[in-house]
């Protein structure tokens, strides 16, 4: 059972900054849980197709109408920095 | 006469069409109510007064012109904050959406406005509906009106919580693991998850998307059947919604359980259950072989899994949806000198701990090397709950099992041991799995006078059958009244 979970590789995938003490102690609650999640894999499920969506249902798609979309300056109004129509966020490379 | 505030939705309809009540002085009384509970339940985050009453002074005019009237006209109905509504700040009670309005409507929103529901505002729920008590919203805990020492249940628990103090008629919830039927149980109210895919999830906060599902709280079962139908039905802007017409709800409501066959599960009404919600879940099915209704025993062994399966899947799930909230489009932003920095800086900032627990354990089981031992298996053993619950319904109409393993528990008793809140959801998580309907009607009161709850599951698509055994149940049980509560104008 892979208990030892590398909590800094998992938090940085997930982009959550964390202190050592936070992550000490989600590792430690997180092999609790894992440990009883680990029970699914004393079932015998060779040749069990996985479900993803409960009810036989193939692809949903729905009739090529236009429809007005939301409006834009209200959709912008909630976003924490926007300009000229677009958000706005810091660079993504650093500028060395 | 009985205060407005405590009418069920059929009888204040009935009210309102017979003149004998205004849809103001509805919605006044729940106000009014609201405004002597909440400073000790706190079930909402937003009441939304102005806008309730020009909505209900709009129905009374429609009512007095003789204009067409909607199912739920003039009806003072509460909203989870995790549905979306158009004007209305909409948090999931988490930080990260604080002061969040949004530019569009749910469809249930639109639904019930169309149907002239009147909305009296968004309700408390755990922080993007991960919880079973209501104690991880970011705007602090809901109150049990039954004993306010104890936890309302949740996620769904300022939904529950309003009905039960009178300061709404009914509300809408969602319920991803027992998010509805939990806190029904635990608050002495009818809670119903409808089959997956027969309400649309469009502009519900997304927490598991193959799990989510919206559904009523009540005071009656005729009141979840008819909030069920304004609610269910078709909708294109959600690709996972069942394109057939919804199961009636109401149709065989009063018909009785005569010749029905109704399956106690073994695994969910015995081990690790409370002895007086054993007591009344056995009292209860004494009461429908009485009835008439044929009593089989069944064992589904994988149910014992289904817990560990869900705490794969939602948390999976979960981390994928809530990808999204990272200081771009909306919400909180603590700025940061790269784009990487501010969206962990934002994330570590806007999430409690309970929703960063769920991500990293989610982000854990999607990552390289553990997807197919955890997500793949968790899947498979999903399929093996189905197969198990559709060989059950070929001997039985419908299931039943206790809803929550015990009554209400005080506030702060499981916060520090996530593992044994989880196991709040014991019973009502195999329903979230296979995709099918599940209830929880009131049936009695512990020794310390708090409610417990019966839960009655039937296969995918069978709400008729489901409503007309509950309804059974709710005639056959005794009246467990309405909570005392001690208030105080604020």
């Amino acid at each position: 059972m892979p208990i030892d979970i590398d909590i800094a590789h998992v938090a940085k995938l997930a982009r959550i900054e964390l202190s050592e003490q936070e992550m000490a102690a989600y590792r430690a609650q997180l092999a609790v849980i894992l440990d009883h999640a680990a029970k699914v894999q004393a079932l015998p499920t060779e040749g069990v197709p996985p479900t993803s969506h409960p009810l036989d249902m193939v692809n949903a798609f729905r009739d090529d109408v236009v429809t007005p979309s939301l409006d834009r300056d209200e959709v912008l109004s909630q976003a924490p920095d926007a300009t000229d129509g677009f958000f706005r966020v810091p660079p993504s490379l650093d500028n060395e | 006469m009985t205060e407005l505030s405590e009418l069920t939705l059929v009888e204040a309809a009935a009210a309102l069409r017979a003149g004998e009540c205004t849809s103001v002085a509805l919605t006044e009384s729940v106000l009014h109510r609201a405004s002597l509970t909440e400073a000790s339940v706190h079930a909402y985050l937003t009441i939304d007064r102005q806008g309730a009453m020009a909505a209900a002074e709009a129905s009374d005019r429609r009512i007095a012109d003789e204009k067409p009237i909607g199912l739920l006209d003039g009806l003072p109905i509460a909203l989870k904050d995790n549905m979306m509504t158009r004007g209305i700040e909409t948090t999931a009670s988490s930080k990260m959406l604080s002061g969040y309005i949004p530019p569009y409507d749910g469809t249930v929103v639109k639904l019930l406005r169309e149907a002239g529901a009147v909305f009296v505002g968004k309700t408390n729920l755990d922080e993007f509906a991960m919880g079973s008590s209501t104690e991880n919203s970011a705007f602090g805990p809901t109150r049990n009106p039954w004993n306010l020492d104890t936890v309302p249940g949740g996620s769904s628990g300022g939904s529950a919580a309003a009905v039960a103090a009178g300061s709404a008629l009914a509300s809408l919830g969602s319920d991803t693991g027992g998010s509805i039927r939990q806190p029904a149980a635990l608050c002495g109210l009818v809670g119903m998850k409808p089959t997956y895919g027969l309400v649309s999830r469009y502009g519900l906060i997304a927490f598991a998307s193959s799990l989510d599902q919206i559904g009523p709280l009540t005071r009656s079962v005729q009141d979840a059947a008819v909030l069920y139908e304004a609610i269910a039905g078709h909708d294109p802007h959600d690709a996972t919604s069942f394109p057939g017409p919804a199961p009636s709800g109401t149709e065989r409501l009063g018909a009785g359980v005569e010749g029905l066959r109704v399956g106690v599960v073994n695994e969910l009404s015995g081990e690790g259950i409370d002895d007086e919600v054993l007591a009344a879940f056995r009292s209860t099915v004494d009461r429908l072989a009485n009835a008439g209704a044929e009593i089989v025993e069944l064992s589904l062994p994988s149910t014992a899994t289904a817990l560990s399966a869900y705490y794969l899947i939602a948390p999976a799930e979960c981390s994928a949806n809530l990808a999204r909230f990272d200081g771009v489009r909306y919400g909180l932003r603590v700025e940061g000198s790269t784009v990487d920095e501010m969206m962990s800086l934002t994330r570590a900032e806007g999430f409690g701990a309970e929703v960063i627990r769920r991500i990293l354990l989610g982000t854990y089981a999607l990552s390289a090397g553990y997807y197919d031992a955890f997500y793949g298996q968790a899947q498979r053993v999903r399929t093996l709950i189905i197969q198990e619950f559709a060989a059950a319904y070929e001997q039985v109409d419908v299931l039943v099992s206790p809803t929550a393993p015990a009554p209400a528990f005080e506030l702060g008793a499981k916060t520090q041991d996530p593992l044994s809140m989880y196991m709040q959801d014991v019973c009502t998580i195999p329903s979230n799995l296979s995709g099918h309907p599940a209830m929880s009607v009131p049936v009695g009161l512990s020794a310390s006078g708090l409610p417990i709850g019966f839960q009655v599951m039937a296969p995918a698509l069978g709400e008729t059958v489901m409503f007309q055994v509950a309804a059974a149940i709710e005639a056959l049980s005794d009246d467990i009244g309405r909570p005392v509560l001690e208030v105080v104008a604020s």
